[in-house]
This record gives structure tokens, C-alpha cells and sequence, in this order.
């Protein structure tokens, strides 16, 4: 059957195609639409979830690939720092049926915090890694990588890059999928208890292995030499992985002039094969997105085998360190290595008028701004901070609003708040958190706070949904990825279960009693919640439009000055709204000072 | 056949869904196609590109520069950020209704979209179009992603044959949603052959 589906499909599919039997992520830009291809696609006996966030995934992985099941984990590069814990363990201990980790890096980075390199993890965790440079290969190599997991009995890193996850192609794959028998968890303390002798036995283990597995890499398919032989290399090779390798061939073409390597398995480093294909070799440009990870192996490489090579790259500042490449960047960087003229010659655009910048914005209707703004108009000329966190929420950035002073990582907010209100205590502090956030990792900070007594107020935006990534349910929802009905967990009854003892919940569009809520908490001391609730606008039917009685703007921009709603613009002197945008959510309308707009209910 | 054809715009105009019936479509022709989407943060009222990449000997999941035979935009300013994209002897379908981000309405630069649609006419093949003009008829400019792709079909530059299409978008859209789609494809598919006799 031929399907033509995204990069995270085609991961979804080739781990389906290896009988993967439970499937178990946490969203996050590029990775989340493996776990729901997952799920479209998989037979009975499948278990597939959204976990709480990735240590809870990774986990629950094991635990299946300990019973001999193969398992998959799905992850942004970012949430490999959350598992990171039972990730390193793992690795000591091993596994029994195939586990598959998926950790999708973000060159650019587009949507992420860092732009840090999963291959660096899987040399950190001793664990082999897989890097695609298409669609087509991902799914090829996440089977090979269940392969290896359960031959080698360990964990194996998936780490396809942004362009790969969301670059889209045509898959065959069989008619239906059924998951490998497993025998069951076979108890044997000796091997699944982790204690200090056993791994100290397993890292030398480790090691021997890694050892036998950079020889085994040298042989794999898609570690590859083409271009000229050895005769007619004209002293100089081109190396490149992932999507490098694509924007590589781009300019090259299918029969490269130059001789061209590609490294699909940086860890263990195939160096066998590498000594081979730099032979007649004298100068080589290093062309891969984050760290300079292949490029380090061929220095330890040239050095160990004592060939006398010139090594461009990131190192010597050939190319850059960080940002996404493209088939422009590399393009250039092979011109001026090897003399060739690849690449084709534009419409030139230096003569452009000035381009509108258009960062990220908060929808038109998304009660987030409304949150913000009570907060804002509460707090209006008092000492205080406001910690914001990971998802759409981090929008709250955008003047006008301007709402955001912290951003660091998933549940930081709450955390960072505590230390704000315990290092000046005249500050109001406020935590900002959606709720997928909250569950992810936000609860124990707040455990923190009560015990630690912080000052501070928690401002839960509770719009039923994980938005950012693309609306996946949370445990607040009342769903999962199963498709069942589930018991919701009720973030108000969490809380006061914690000990929170002022817990209300508002709705953040009806302003003035938001704005009042706000004030309350605010003075009270100790650890206090409020839960904005109200629907993400993309996933509710809009209740109405509003529009701008002419005749009665005064034309002053308050509503355009205070709330950036995308939907409001100023034209002739007056407010007018965008009815193909507006939601009627109807802040504007609470914050005129004229009375001028007003709504329509919907029929 | 190889055919780059690139769709952009601003997040939550509805180019993803044009690209995929794009895509979906040339690979019903029998055609390999790879294409990429921009996902993430950007959707969020940023510049979002679609890159839909027919035939065998595209590499990259991106068209790269001086590449791109036609470049659907949905807003004016978006076509002349992609403009180094076309190939220098390719078309762009341009909307000429700007799209103001709020920052604009904050502290203006100044941007206009007849400056830009200006701008691409002196610059490439260009066909303007006015999204609020054409959509008009359908009482809202939520079906303006498929009047393009008519307007594209139309032109003769998308190679691929509008029974396709048609075929394709009934897979795609809600059976409710169907006739007004129909129709609005078949108003963008009548400017797109009125442009080719120009």
C-alpha cells in the first residue's frame, strides 16, 4: 500500500511495519506526529499514549521492551533532556525486545529552546544512533534500528531533523501491521535491578560492544560513498549526514563530480569505513546541521590513523555552528571548496521594499491574551514578575502584552517565581502554566512552593488542550490517544490536594471579575492558584463576531494599544475588525472607553 | 515531468491544505512528489511556506532559490519574501489584499500591499489577484485557498489536470463543504485561463 505521509508518518509506519507493540511520546515540535500516525494506523494489541512528558514515556517503554515487546518512544530533542535519567540507566541496563528512541532535532532552531545535537546523546549514553536524511530512509531506519536494539540489546536514538519530521513523501508499506510476539517479563533481578557492580560489569560490556558495532556500521546500506574512485578523487571529498546530505546531492545531483560521503550512523563512529572512503583523500568540507559531532570523528579518525587530511567545517569556521543549512549554504561552501559552480541564479530581491516582520502571535480570540491582560490591568504599577513557560502561552512575549520576563524550560515558570519571591520579598510573583505544562512538570514545583513557603500566585491557562503542538489531549481533558473516554484529572482538586488553599477558577473573558480575582490573590500570602478556563479558540466554534460602531470610535487605539489582537486594525482614523478573523471572544468590547464595539451573536 | 511549485503566506490562510491537494494530486498523475510544510510556532500568524517538489530528481524536501515555476501567495508581501524562489522564467499568482501583522497596527511602517504587488509586476510574471473581490460571491474569504488552486489550474503552469483536482478535494473536504468548494474552485479555474490569453 502506498502512502503519502509526513516524515513523522513514515517513522509512524516503518516502527508499525517492525511490529512495534507500544508507543508512548510527549508532544513537541517536530516529533508529535508520530504518536498519532501511531495510533491512525495500528492494529489490535497496539498500546499507544501521550505520556505526562517524556520521562514518564520513556519509562513505561522500558518496561515493555523488558518483557520482550518492541517499543517506541517519541520525543523533541529537548524532552531527551527530561528522560535523560532513565535514558543513561537504560543504557546500563539494556533491554530485551527492540526500544526504538525517536529524539527530533530543531536546527534553526524553529521551534525550540536550543539547538542541541541528539547524536551528542547517544555518544553520551553509549547508545547507537540513526540519522535519516529523508522520509524514505527514516522509515527504512527506524526497522534497522529495531534490529539492532534487539539484536544488541539496547536502547537505539532515532534522530531525524525538522525538514526530515515535516518533509512529506510516498511510503510503501504492507496492508496491515501486527505487533511481534513477546514472551513476557522474565524476572531476574541479577539483570533488571540496576546496582553499582552490575553496571560496572555492563560498562565494560558496553564498550566492547560499541567497539564490535562501529565495524558492523561500516558495512550498513546507508553509509555511503559515491562520486569519483579513488584514482580520480582530485584529493578532495565532501561529507555530509541528515538532511545535509539531501541539500548535499541537491546541488551535486544524482552523480556527484566530487566525491561525496554520507554518514547516517555517527555513533559508534563507522571509522573502518570512513579510512576507506578517504582514500586518495587530502582535504575534506564537513557539511552537518548543530554540532561539529562528524567532524570531531574524522579529526579522532586522521589522528588515530595517522592521514595527513585538512579538515573544513564548523572547527575552522568554514561553516556555521548554529542555524538551520540549506541547499543555498552548502551550495556556496562546495563552490569555494571544490570550484565547481552548483547552485542556480536567482530573481535578484535587493531592490525589495521593506517586508513586514511577522513574529508568532497569540489568535484572534485566544483567551490566553485575555488571562494576560486581567494580570496586566491587576498589577498595574505594583513590583512584580511574571515567569512564563513552554506553549502558546510564551506568545504572552508579544507587545503589546508584553507579559513574559522568564522563559527557560517545561514547568520553569512555577519554579522560578519561588526564587524570585524568596530573593526580594516587596515583588509580586506570578507563575504563568498551561495546563498540558502542568501535568508535564509543573506539579512538583508547586509541592515545592507550598514547602518551601513561597510567596506567590499561579496562573494556570487551562485551555483544554496541549495547543502549541497541534491540540494532542492531556490528562485534564478527559481523553487520550487510545480514543477513550477517561476520568478527567481536575487541576483545582490536584491543587487543593497539594494544599493549595486558595484555588479559584475564571473565565478569563469576562475581564473585570478576572481582573478582581487577580487582586485578591495578589495579596493574599502564601502559595495561591488561579485557573483561567476557557476553550482554545482554534478547537471552539466562534460565538459570534464583533464589530466597530463607526460613529462611535473616538479613534483613541486603546483596543489596538493594550491587546494586539491580530483581528483589530486601525484605518481612517477608526478601529475596524477583521470579520474573517474575529472569534467574539469580546475583549475589545470590555476594554473600549467609548462603548463603540459591539457583537453579533452567531445563529 | 519536474515541477517546483511553492504555496506561502501567513499562517491560518489554508495553504496547507492547498498544497496537499496539490501534491496528492500530481502523485494520482503518477508522478513522484515530495513536499514540506511549515509547522510549529510559525502557524501562529508568521510567514509559513509550503514547498511541493514533483518529479525525480528533487533532493532537497525544499525548492531551492531560482527554482520554483509558480509560487501561489496568499499575501503580496509573502511573494516578494519567496520571490528569490522562482525560477527567473516562472509565474506568481499573488493575492493583493495585505495581511498587517499587529505590530503594524502598533507602530506602522508603512507597509502597503500595492507597493509590493508593484514591486513583483516589475519583477516576474505576475497575476494579481484580489482575495476579497473574488471571494466576495461566497460571503467570506474562507474559501480562497481553493479559488487559488483554480487560479492555478487554470493558469496551465500547475501541469496537473483539474479532473485531478476535483478528485482530490473530494477526498479532502467534508462532503457538507463539497459544492462550495466546487464552486469556488471553478471561479479560480475561469481567471486562471482568462490569464493565460493575456
Amino acid at each position: 500500500m502506498k502512502q503519502y505521509v509526513m516524515g513523522n508518518g513514515a517513522i509512524a509506519l516503518g516502527a508499525l511495519a517492525a511490529g512495534v507493540g507500544l508507543a508512548a511520546g510527549y508532544p513537541g515540535t517536530p516529533s508529535s506526529e508520530i504518536i498519532e500516525n501511531i495510533a491512525r494506523n495500528a492494529g489490535e494489541g497496539v498500546h499507544v499514549e501521550w505520556s505526562v512528558n517524556e520521562k514518564a514515556a520513556m519509562e513505561v517503554a522500558a518496561a515493555a521492551a523488558y518483557s520482550g515487546v518492541r517499543a517506541i518512544v517519541t520525543m523533541k530533542q529537548m524532552g531527551l533532556n527530561v528522560a535523560a535519567d532513565p535514558m543513561m540507566c537504560l543504557a546500563y541496563v539494556g533491554v530485551k525486545g527492540g526500544l526504538v528512541v525517536v529524539s527530533a532535532d530543531d536546527p534553526g532552531p524553529i521551534s525550540s529552546q536550543t539547538e542541541q545535537d541528539s547524536r551528542r546523546f547517544a555518544d553520551f549514553a553509549r547508545v547507537p544512533v540513526f540519522d535519516p536524511s529523508s522520509p524514505e530512509e527514516a522509515y527504512q531506519m527506524v526497522q534497522d534500528a529495531f534490529e539492532m536494539s534487539e539484536r544488541y540489546g539496547t536502547p537505539v536514538i532515532l534522530r531525524p531533523t525538522t525538514r526530515v519530521n515535516h518533509g512529506y513523501a510516498a511510503i510503501e508499506t504492507p496492508e496491515s501491521f501486527h505487533p511481534k510476539a513477546a514472551e513476557g517479563f522474565i524476572r531476574d533481578p541479577r539483570k533488571w535491578v540496576i546496582f553499582p557492580r552490575a553496571s560496572y560489569l555492563n560498562h565494560g560490556r558496553i564498550e566492547s560492544r560499541n567497539t564490535e558495532l562501529a565495524g558492523v556500521l561500516s558495512g550498513y546500506r546507508y553509509n555511503t560513498v559515491e562520486g569519483p574512485g579513488n584514482a580520480e578523487t582530485g584529493g578532495k571529498a565532501i561529507v555530509a549526514s541528515g538532511i545535509s546530505y539531501a541539500y548535499a546531492k541537491e546541488c551535486l545531483g544524482a552523480k556527484p563530480p566530487v566525491r561525496l560521503i554520507r554518514i547516517a550512523t555517527a555513533f559508534p563512529f563507522p571509522e573502518e569505513f570512513m579510512v576507506k572512503a578517504l582514500e586518495g583523500v587530502q582535504e575534506v568540507l564537513v557539511t552537518e546541521e548543530l554540532s561539529p559531532y562528524i567532524e570531531e570523528q574524522i579529526w579522532k579518525t586522521a589522528g588515530r590513523h595517522g592521514l595527513s587530511l585538512k579538515i573544513h567545517g564548523k572547527l575552522d569556521g568554514t561553516m556555521p555552528h548554529n542555524g538551520e543549512y540549506s541547499t543555498e549554504l552548502i551550495s556556496a561552501a562546495v563552490n569555494a571548496f571544490t570550484g565547481l559552480q552548483t547552485g542556480s541564479s536567482p530573481i535578484s530581491t535587493d531592490d525589495a521594499p521593506a517586508l513586514p516582520v511577522r513574529p508568532p502571535v497569540l489568535c484572534a480570540g485566544c483567551p490566553h491574551r485575555a488571562s494576560f491582560y486581567a494580570v496586566k490591568r491587576a498589577m498595574q504599577g505594583q513590583k512584580a514578575v511574571f515567569c512564563g513557560d513552554i506553549g502558546c502561552y510564551t506568545l504572552g512575549n508579544a507587545q503589546p502584552l508584553d507579559m513574559v520576563d522568564t522563559c527557560l524550560c517545561m514547568g520553569a515558570g512555577i519554579t522560578m517565581a519561588q526564587g524570585f519571591a524568596h530573593t526580594d520579598p516587596d515583588i509580586k510573583a506570578f507563575a504563568f502554566v498551561g495546563d498540558s505544562t502542568f501535568f508535564a512538570s509543573g506539579m512538583t514545583g508547586v509541592v515545592n512552593a507550598l514547602y518551601n513557603e513561597a510567596d506567590m500566585v499561579l496562573c494556570i491557562l487551562d485551555n483544554a488542550t496541549t495547543a502549541m503542538t497541534g491540540h494532542q489531549p492531556h490528562p485534564g481533558t478527559g481523553r487520550n490517544m487510545a480514543g477513550h473516554i477517561v476520568d478527567k484529572v481536575d487541576i483545582g482538586a490536584v491543587l487543593r490536594g497539594m494544599g493549595v488553599k486558595t484555588v479559584e477558577t475564571i473565565n478569563p473573558l469576562e475581564l473585570d471579575k478576572a481582573t478582581e480575582a487577580v487582586r485578591r490573590a495578589a495579596q493574599e500570602k502564601g502559595v495561591k492558584a488561579i485557573i483561567f478556563r476557557s476553550p482554545c479558540v482554534a478547537l471552539s466554534k466562534p460565538t459570534g463576531k464583533h464589530a466597530v460602531d463607526a460613529k462611535k470610535c473616538i479613534g483613541c487605539r486603546k483596543c489596538i494599544r493594550e491587546i494586539g489582537c491580530p483581528a483589530l486594525l486601525y484605518e481612517q482614523g477608526k478601529a475596524r475588525i477583521d470579520r474573517n478573523l474575529c472569534a467574539g471572544c469580546g475583549l475589545c468590547a470590555q476594554i473600549c472607553p467609548a462603548g463603540a464595539i459591539g457583537g453579533e451573536k452567531s445563529e | 515531468m519536474n515541477k517546483d511549485i511553492m504555496i506561502c503566506g501567513v499562517g491560518g490562510q489554508g495553504t496547507v491544505l492547498a498544497s496537499k491537494i496539490i501534491a496528492s494530486a500530481a502523485m494520482a498523475e503518477g508522478n513522484p512528489v515530495h513536499s514540506a510544510e511549515t509547522i510549529g510556532m510559525a502557524q501562529r500568524g508568521g510567514s509559513v511556506t509550503s514547498h511541493v517538489r514533483i518529479g525525480q530528481d528533487a533532493f532537497s524536501p525544499l525548492i531551492p532559490y531560482g527554482h520554483a515555476d509558480l509560487i501561489l501567495s496568499f499575501e503580496p508581501a509573502e511573494a516578494v519574501r519567496n520571490l528569490k524562489y522562482l525560477h527567473p522564467e516562472g509565474m506568481v499568482i499573488v493575492n493583493t489584499t495585505a495581511m498587517k501583522p499587529v505590530n503594524e497596527s502598533l507602530k506602522p511602517s508603512g507597509y502597503e500591499g500595492e507597493t509590493m504587488t508593484a514591486y513583483l509586476k516589475e519583477k516576474c510574471c505576475c497575476l494579481p489577484v484580489n482575495a476579497e473581490e473574488v471571494s466576495a460571491p461566497f460571503g467570506s474569504t474562507k474559501f480562497f485557498n481553493i479559488i487559488m488552486l483554480g487560479i492555478a489550474a487554470g493558469s496551465g503552469r500547475l501541469g496537473i489536470g483539474a479532473e485531478t483536482i476535483a478528485r482530490e478535494m473530494e477526498k479532502r473536504i467534508p462532503e457538507r463543504f463539497l459544492e462550495a468548494n466546487r464552486k469556488a474552485f471553478e471561479t479560480g479555474y475561469r481567471i486562471g485561463q482568462e490569464s493565460q490569453s493575456i
